[in-house]
């Protein structure tokens, strides 16, 4: 037992937050909002912002869920609220 | 041997196998019909919730969407996909550790009322009924175009089918076929993209061909913006200024929605753990993934080589498949000035070639001179993604009829027995409503999956959210909140929809927002109304707080 059931919902929320912002700004931020301006750049063959639209926000997405997975078995095992 | 044997065997072939597997895994128990037994391993169920998801639109329309629509594409790869980190971070394991069996049941427990559960059951019919009736006709025009069966006929093979596995396997049976249906249809969109990718671009991993260079030595992308510009198109690369408002709410209602979709929810109350959970909605989305990365670049593919074929060629000279594809329609060259050119450009007066979208995933392996029993591939894919979605959208009409309506409201003291009795029954008939249907699809069907996106998004979406997150969410806030997101959603959506008979235009669009993304305001709208509601209301019983605290904790 390495603490409170309050205090393992605050780290959970946090761990949210943080992956749930990185989820945003790979969709909504790189692939629309600033899509335009990261056209200017390439990453090969590819304008970055369209790569961004059309394979890496997938590709983060993905990520997201496995970190996501890693982080929450962590948290359960530290926080003794793992399931046997 | 030709097209049409290895079409016929190979389609055969899955069938018996999914019907081998139906077979295998008849359900005993409720809870087996229901949720499997709630015991399926996390990547088993990874690929049955891909196959779930991945619809016959996926398959057959979306490469050719997103080939139509360059850059603007995006917004069903990344609606379609970013869903599953809400599902996952957000919904999933809460959920699992809630362990029962519907999303109604989440709702009328946690909302601890019958009006709660009765709101989204009504919502959860509404939404997956819609849905499988264009799965149903997706099956019909398969059979119709290869197998030369007429429409009907093949609606009927289709529901025969999905008849015989749904109603004796439930959620058990439709699971262990939806990972045969899996393999099936990711084999059948992979290979050919593997082959055209080889041949323009010499590199295998169709992902980075997308991003490689073709014969001359110039990027692809970079060929396919100067083609598109020689012939009057927009950059296909480009992005559309004018559209980000609407591109980032139509992405953002596609995304709510996919999370909010029940027959997707239900699909992680078949693993044992909370942990499971989480890590299942990671290989789905994996495994989702494979095609929607595919996609873009069959895309990109498929519309370099149509506009090199066709610009300013002769018609005489066109290829056999551009022949074939005339015959059935779905090409059509119109020579306007009798010059025996095509000219294919943006300017719709001076066009003269008119290409169906639908075409660029099932040409594409004549395009590229694949073998017969590709394009025999192809069509069996394209059934199993049919088949595969309708039967988990079937299932949750079932369970809404059998377990939500008729043992929470009607005969609360129905026995185990005469419960997984009900549930075949209501299953058997909604097989049979949802093919008929298919048969006379109203014209409106596609109009309606719209419908059915905005609706889950502005309705379960938030009400689960809220559940979730709200210690304090009341009956009051999390019903009014669902109510006037629907109505909000639904009314929106028939008046700019000129198809549901609605009067309005796109000048009238708030904010320049098309139905497709009215969704995404429809569940804010829910939030806001829901919070401020619940916050002049009691709160919920001590019970009820006990309950959204314990779903909080994967154990204990």
């Amino acid at each position: 037992m390495g603490g409170t059931k309050a205090n393992y919902w605050k780290k959970n929320i946090r761990i949210l937050i943080v992956l749930l912002t990185i989820w945003f700004l790979s969709s909504f931020g790189a692939a629309i909002l600033f899509a335009e301006e990261l056209n200017t750049i390439r990453l090969g063959g590819f304008k970055l912002g369209f790569w961004f639209a059309q394979q890496g926000s997938i590709y983060i997405f993905i990520i997201l869920i496995f970190v996501y997975v890693r982080l929450m078995n962590r948290l359960d095992k530290d926080f003794g609220v793992d399931e046997k | 041997m030709s097209l049409e044997i290895w079409t016929y065997s190979i389609v055969g072939l899955s069938f018996l196998l999914y019907i081998g597997i139906a077979i295998w895994s008849k359900a005993g128990t409720t809870k087996e019909f229901y949720v499997a037994g709630g015991g399926v391993n996390p990547i088993v169920n990874g690929m049955a919730t891909a196959a779930d998801w991945m619809s016959a639109a996926s398959f057959l329309s979306m490469a050719g969407l997103i080939s139509f629509m360059g850059y603007g594409g995006a917004q069903y790869l990344m609606g379609w996909t970013g869903g599953y980190v809400l599902l996952a971070l957000l919904l999933a394991p809460y959920l699992r550790k809630f362990g029962k069996f519907t999303v109604p049941d989440f709702i009328g427990d946690r909302y601890y009322s019958k009006e709660s559960r009765l709101i989204a059951l009504i919502c959860a019919i509404f939404v997956s009924f819609t849905y499988v009736v264009g799965q149903m006709k997706g099956v019909g025009v398969a059979f119709a175009r290869f197998l030369n069966v007429p429409f009907d006929t093949g609606v009927l093979i289709g529901i025969g089918i999905v008849f015989f596995y749904a109603v004796l396997g439930g959620m058990k049976g439709i699971t262990y076929t939806q990972v045969a249906q899996f393999c099936v249809l990711i084999f059948a969109f992979t290979v050919p993209a593997i082959f055209i990718s080889i041949q323009m671009t010499g590199n295998p991993i169709p992902q980075v061909g997308f991003g490689g260079t073709v014969d001359g030595g110039a990027y692809l992308l970079d060929k396919l913006d100067q083609l598109s510009t020689d012939l009057g198109f927009d950059l296909y690369t480009a992005t559309d200024p004018g559209n980000t408002v609407n591109l980032f709410f139509i992405t953002a209602a596609l995304m709510l929605g996919t999370a909010g979709l029940p027959h997707v929810i239900v699909r992680f109350f078949t693993v044992p753990r909370v942990r499971d959970a989480r890590l299942s909605a990671g290989y789905a989305l994996l495994f989702i993934a494979i095609l929607y990365t595919t996609a873009p670049a069959v895309a990109a593919f498929a519309r370099t080589n149509l506009l090199t074929t066709v610009k300013n060629a002769d018609y005489s000279e066109m290829p056999v498949w551009f022949k074939n594809w005339e015959n059935t329609g779905l090409i059509s060259f119109d020579d306007k000035n009798n010059d025996g050119r095509i000219r294919y450009v943006a300017d719709a007066q001076n066009n003269e070639l008119t290409i169906d979208r639908d075409i660029i995933v099932l040409a594409n392996p004549e395009i590229a001179n694949l073998p017969a029993w590709v394009i025999a591939l192809v069509v069996a894919g394209g059934l199993a993604a049919a088949l595969s979605t309708a039967a988990g959208l079937l299932l949750v009409i079932s369970t809404s009829i059998s377990h939500d309506l008729l043992k929470k409201h009607i005969a609360p003291d129905i026995n185990e027995k005469g419960e997984l009795r009900a549930a075949r029954l209501a299953i058997a008939i909604a097989v049979i409503a949802a093919g008929l249907a298919g048969l006379n699809p109203p014209g409106f069907v596609a109009q309606v999956v719209a419908l059915a996106f905005g609706l889950a998004a502005s309705s379960f979406f938030p009400a689960i959210i809220l559940g979730i997150f709200d210690k304090r969410m009341n009956k009051q806030g999390a019903n009014s909140g669902m109510v006037i997101g629907i109505l909000f959603t639904t009314v929106y959506i028939i008046y700019f929809k000129p198809q549901l008979g609605g009067p309005g235009t796109a000048e009238g669009y708030w904010f320049g927002i098309a139905p497709e993304g009215i969704g995404t305001l429809g569940a804010l709208i829910n939030f806001v109304i829901a919070i401020v509601v619940s916050r002049m209301t009691p709160p919920p019983p001590g019970e009820v707080q006990e309950l959204t605290e314990s779903i909080r904790y994967p154990r204990g």
